[in-house]
């Protein structure tokens, strides 16, 4: 099932926590809503499930206005983020709840619905646990039982507000490739909410990220993380570093000199430059280069990170080297960004 | 909770590697005996004065059979009828904001406060076939004070914060999600409440039951005033004790004391089973 949500804004008491949202998601397809706390991720699915009302704007399923809809006609499956599951009831009565409360004609007869349920208990691999109560269940297998228990209904979309948000990086991990096996099995639109970054560029198809109620960026895994369109999602997507220059007739100027770097569109006047810590040339000559004096190093895993101080030292940005490079000794090191973007000094 | 439950037998349970367990249970069991065991074995010693051909005659009186009738079939209506009710009013307090809603949280602890005694005069007066709601209930055919229905209507005014109080704060915890995540499986709100909400209610209830129940066995000075306290008809155990002390007959007044004892505390017993069989359950 395709959703749009169009031009959606919604407000708490005046407070705006989303403004002016729109999102095309194709049918089947496996969505990353990805922002920090507060960003209204939270809320933009919440209001696709119907649990909240847009101010303005409209929500479609398909071509049809989901606003006209009660929330359970809506007929999606949302997994919370601290499962919700019903404690009294076993996990077999959870996962066949949404089918037993269906009205008389569509509901299946009894022994379908149980196996249904152990059908579902097959796929998210709990073959065996239909007796047992939620408390009885660890975090992961409780995850496991509430998304079972929304794809029972044969959802047209599904929704996971942070499915794995509160697991240990390990399930984490093995969660994540399962539930793109099963979303590649079952074909479900799905959208899920993460912080986790990895989480989204590993699992979606396309990432959705999000800041202060606005969508900043849609795109595929390596369209947000090698062609960013704002500082923003520079900074929130994988390392970044970024330094204060000034644009003249096109040519990139740190402090009073060029360093080689054109950008004939950008206008005129202060900017600050983006690039990736590790996706840089060093130089030997400098004509045309950042050049800083090294301020600290740091072994990190497989590399090796270096504080330069740019111009005086007023200045520091981090770039990345191979352990063995013997630029890591030098006090005075060169470099070029490869891939990098300018973006106009925000006055605020 | 991943131990098997079939080898849950009489066993202790493992006591928390909290420290604390020794000293508090001494604790308990002294308090408990002082307060509550001494004072009920000293009744039962003097029921055992009786001698058991007595005792029996005293338990078999049809006077107080009929008294032990009506004191836990009004206490037991009661309950009920304060189980409905006060889970309403529970749900409405916590749930809605409204003006006058501290106002109305307050009030319900009244019937605690006030002295029976005052309530029953209030009720008396309220419910007498010349009282504001006894005059109109009068042309109806429908008789209060003086009746049964009079002892019951006692009950649930004494009654009702106990189901009100144990019931709120589980109301109050009530995750939002299951409720939503009822209705995005397409449960309609009827279906929310009685399968999802009302069985995760049901230990709380069943306790507040219990409470306005044994309040209910228990209670003295709010009935005997609305009763009419006719022997057969409305007379309750509890006062029937005490004609008994006031005719001197200090042994059938233990022995019918005794009797209600065994009885409320067998209920006490299952309800509380109940609960615990529940509680081992859902964890
Ligand atoms: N019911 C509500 N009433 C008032 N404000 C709310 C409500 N729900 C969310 N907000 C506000 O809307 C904004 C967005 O919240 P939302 O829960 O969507 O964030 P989020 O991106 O999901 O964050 P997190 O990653 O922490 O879950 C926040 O500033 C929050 O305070
Ligand atoms: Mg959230």
């Amino acid at each position: 099932m395709e959703v749009r949500v169009a031009n959606v804004r919604k407000e708490f008491d005046r407070f705006p926590a989303l403004h002016d949202v729109s999102l095309d998601i194709k049918s089947g397809e496996l969505i990353a809503l990805l922002g920090p706390s507060g960003s209204g991720k939270t809320t933009l699915l919440r209001l696709i499930a119907g649990l909240e009302k847009p101010t303005r704007g409209k929500i479609y399923f398909g071509d049809e206005d989901a606003s006209q809809r009660t929330i359970q006609e809506r007929n999606v499956g949302f997994v919370f983020q601290h499962y919700a599951l019903f404690r009294h009831m076993t996990v077999a009565d959870n996962i066949g709840f949404g089918l037993k409360v269906r009205p008389g004609a569509t509901r299946p007869p009894k022994a379908e619905i149980r196996r249904r349920a152990s059908e579902l208990l097959d796929l998210v691999q709990l073959s065996g646990l239909e007796k047992r109560y939620p408390t009885q269940l660890s975090g992961g297998q409780r995850q496991r039982v509430a998304l079972a228990r929304a794809m029972a209904i044969e959802p047209r979309v599904l929704l996971l507000d942070e499915p794995f948000g509160a697991l240990d990086a390990q399930v984490r991990r093995e969660l994540r490739r399962w539930l793109r096996e099963i979303h590649d099995a079952t074909g479900h639109t799905t959208i899920f909410v993460t912080h986790d970054q990895e989480e989204a560029l590993e699992l979606a198809d396309r990432v959705v990220v999000m800041s202060q109620g606005r969508i900043e960026q849609i795109g595929t895994a390596d369209e947000v993380y090698d062609t960013p369109n704002s500082p923003f999602v520079y900074g929130f997507i994988g390392e970044s570093s970024s330094l204060p220059v000034k644009v003249e007739d096109g040519q990139i100027w740190v402090a009073d000199r060029p360093i080689g770097l054109a950008t004939p569109d950008a206008p005129n006047g202060k900017a600050t430059l983006y690039f990736r810590p590790h996706d840089i040339e060093l130089l030997d000559g400098c004509n045309g280069c950042i050049a800083g004096t090294v301020a600290a190093s740091r072994r990190v895993a497989g590399t090796r990170r270096v504080e330069l101080e740019i111009g005086g030292g007023r200045q520091l940005v981090e770039i990345e080297l191979p352990i063995e490079h013997p630029a890591a000794q030098k006090s005075r090191i060169a470099f070029r960004p490869r891939r990098w973007k300018v973006f106009p000094a925000q006055d605020s | 909770m991943t131990t098997a439950p079939a080898e849950a037998g009489w066993r202790f349970r493992q006591p928390s590697v909290i420290p604390g367990f020794g000293v508090t249970l001494g604790f308990s069991l002294t308090y408990l005996t002082l307060i509550i065991l001494i004072p009920l074995s000293g009744l039962v010693w003097h029921t055992a004065a009786l001698g058991w051909a007595d005792f029996w005659a005293i338990a078999t009186d049809r006077r107080t059979i009929k008294a032990l009738q009506v004191s836990f079939g009004t206490a037991f209506v009661a309950a009920a009828v304060n189980v409905v009710f006060g889970t309403l009013v529970a749900w409405v307090l916590v749930r809605y904001r409204f003006p006058g809603r501290r106002i109305l949280d307050a009030m319900v602890d009244l019937p605690f406060a006030l002295p029976t005694a005052v309530a029953g005069i209030a009720l008396t007066s309220l419910y007498a076939p010349k009282g504001w709601v006894g005059s109109l209930l009068a042309p109806l055919g429908i008789k209060v004070a003086y009746t049964p229905l009079g002892i019951v209507i006692a009950l649930i005014f004494v009654g009702l914060p106990f189901v009100v109080r144990t019931v709120q704060p589980i109301i109050e915890e009530i995750d939002r999600e299951v409720e939503e995540a009822a209705a995005t499986l397409g449960a309609n709100r009827f279906q929310t409440i009685s399968r999802v909400l009302l069985p995760g209610l049901t230990p709380a209830i069943v306790t507040g039951f219990a409470l306005a129940f044994a309040r209910g066995v228990g209670e003295y000075g709010s009935v005997i005033f609305i009763a009419g306290n006719l022997p057969y008809v409305s007379e309750i155990a509890p006062l029937l004790i005490v004609i008994r002390l006031e005719e001197f007959h200090y042994a059938a007044a233990t022995g019918i004391a005794t009797i209600m004892l065994a009885i409320s505390f067998l209920m006490l017993l299952v309800i509380n089973l109940i609960q615990s069989w529940s509680r081992k359950r859902y964890g």
